[in-house]
């Protein structure tokens, strides 16, 4: 079983987010492996009003496209531009520097922990 | 888990690969990354395990002859040690599969199928070879496929494989594309063809079963100081794509015919038998109709302009000149059949069927990507065509 960083918490649509505020969401490792090479970004502007658990945006690798859900609700305030820029970032670092958008947390969804998400993505 | 595993299995898992459901069988769909082994093949060379396509051996006195009844293409005129890309025909003309079949002796040939048609091929050959001097079987299960890609192949797979004939590789040496030859893999026999379905130059190999992991064995450790890596099924989709070459299920299938498909040169009308009589082949009146008519649907290229990739069953559209973002109010010209980023061109590739009143090369076209629209533009086949020096 994967061992997942002990400070992010989870989604089971394989999004975590830290508890910095603003806080910082991406993939995991788990869906950046399933996806295959990561090839195009469709991010939420800033600015956009998000809600826990609907589609926000899309991550589009060689072989196919997943929808991208939100694991927060609240407030887009920074996308990541350089993984816009070179995608291939999110396959290398999902937990660094492969990271998607930064959100004023309003609300958190339903969200696993560490050891919960490695048991669901077991 | 119901699916077939090839002799190979148990490479690709100690390999860490990721594994996928294709035609009923478990293939590796990647090892590492799905670029990385494009461009390997690109620009090196690529291992592939292509054991779960269907071989059939067809032998008899009247072998070539049954051939030239059952497919749309001319075996009588096929000389031994030579290949042919051909497809078999419902009678109404539409395609059951998409063939390679090789001339291997004077009265022997060897026809490998797709994995998922397998069955139907060997179906259709069975019931078409009533009246004929002819054996047909099926030779899948004692057979692996393996493929070695790219510029280096030649020089990879000279290393690993001896000359039958003892000439010190001179006969390999003047392998042409599409022409096969057996040879040896120690003491085994194999058969090595000068085809492949990836645009570059390229060799696959036949080899019983038993021997398949030692031969991908030998072809990975002569092949790594070269570049070589194992490629799985998603590389081999891409680089497909970008030779422009058709898939089945995708591009082809029972409603399409080889016409549609843009393939009308395999289809021999007037082919002959080797003592000179007209041959009545499966498909052929249907197939003849359909020449003569004006086609519904044509097979082009579209280069995306844009970043977003289309994919199969996504809408090709005429976008309205006063609303050129509003997908739903476009006229639909046509479906992508087949759709990726190039990783080679960079940028998306697709290609499609659309109506012939869009088809002419340089067309912009739009496709719709899940509700918005994705500029395109019609391009000619296929995407990429390698330096041959």
């Amino acid at each position: 079983m994967a061992d997942f960083p002990d400070n992010l918490r989870y989604s089971v649509e394989h999004e975590w987010v830290d508890d910095a505020s603003p806080a910082t969401v991406g993939v995991t490792s788990v869906a950046a492996e399933a996806l295959g090479d990561v090839v195009y970004l469709e991010l939420p502007e800033v600015g956009a009003t998000i809600e826990a658990g609907t589609v926000i945006g899309e991550i589009e690798s060689t072989k196919s496209v997943s929808e991208l859900y939100s694991p927060v609700s609240g407030t887009v305030v920074e996308v990541n531009q350089a993984a816009i820029d070179d995608p291939a970032v999110v396959n290398a670092e999902p937990f660094g520097a492969g990271w998607l958008f930064k959100v004023e947390v309003s609300e958190a969804g339903q969200l696993l922990s560490a050891e919960e998400y490695a048991q669901h993505a077991g | 888990m119901t699916e077939k595993k090839t002799p190979l299995h148990a490479e690709h898992e100690a390999l860490g690969a990721s594994m996928t459901d294709f035609g009923g069988w478990q293939m590796p769909l990647r090892y590492t990354s799905d670029l990385a082994e494009h461009r390997a093949v690109r620009e090196a060379a690529g291992l592939f395990d292509l054991s779960h396509m269907g071989g059939l051996s067809i032998a008899g006195p009247q072998a070539a002859r049954f051939l030239d009844h059952a497919l749309v293409g001319s075996f009588s005129a096929l000389r031994r040690g030579k290949a042919r890309y051909t497809m078999i025909c419902a009678a109404d003309g539409g395609v059951l599969d998409d063939l390679i079949a090789y001339r291997t002796g004077d009265e022997e040939f060897f026809v490998v199928a797709n994995a998922a048609n397998a069955e139907t091929v060997l179906v259709a050959l069975l019931e078409r070879a009533a009246g004929f001097d002819v054996q047909v079987r099926d030779v899948s299960a004692a057979q692996a496929l393996v493929a070695v890609q790219g510029p280096r192949a030649a020089e990879i797979v000279r290393e690993v494989l001896q000359d039958a004939q003892g000439t010190d590789g001179a006969a390999f040496d003047e392998l042409k594309y599409y022409a096969c030859l057996g040879m040896r893999f120690g003491d085994e026999e194999v058969l090595v063809a000068r085809t492949g379905y990836t645009g570059e130059d390229g060799f696959e190999i036949w080899v019983a079963a038993p021997h398949a992991v030692a031969l991908w064995r030998a072809l990975l450790a002569a092949g790594e100081p070269q570049g070589l890596v194992p490629a799985g099924l998603s590389a081999r989709d891409s680089l497909r794509l970008e030779a422009g070459m058709p898939l089945y299920g995708h591009e082809l299938d029972t409603t399409t015919t080889p016409y549609d498909a843009g393939m009308g040169r395999i289809v021999k009308l007037d082919k002959v038998s080797d003592d000179g009589t007209p041959v009545e082949f499966v498909g052929r009146d249907a197939l003849a109709a359909r020449r003569e008519s004006a086609p519904a649907r044509v097979l082009v290229g579209l280069r995306g302009t844009a970043r977003r990739p289309a994919r199969a069953g996504h809408a090709v559209v005429q976008p309205d000149p006063a609303r050129p973002d509003d997908v739903a109010a476009a006229l639909q010209v046509g479906t992508v059949t087949s759709g990726a980023p190039s990783p080679t061109l960079g940028h998306p590739v697709a290609m499609a069927y659309v109506t012939p009143e869009v088809s002419a090369e340089g067309t912009e076209l739009a496709v719709d990507v899940r509700g918005r629209a994705e500029p395109f533009v019609v391009v000619p086949l296929p995407f990429y065509r390698r330096d041959r020096g």
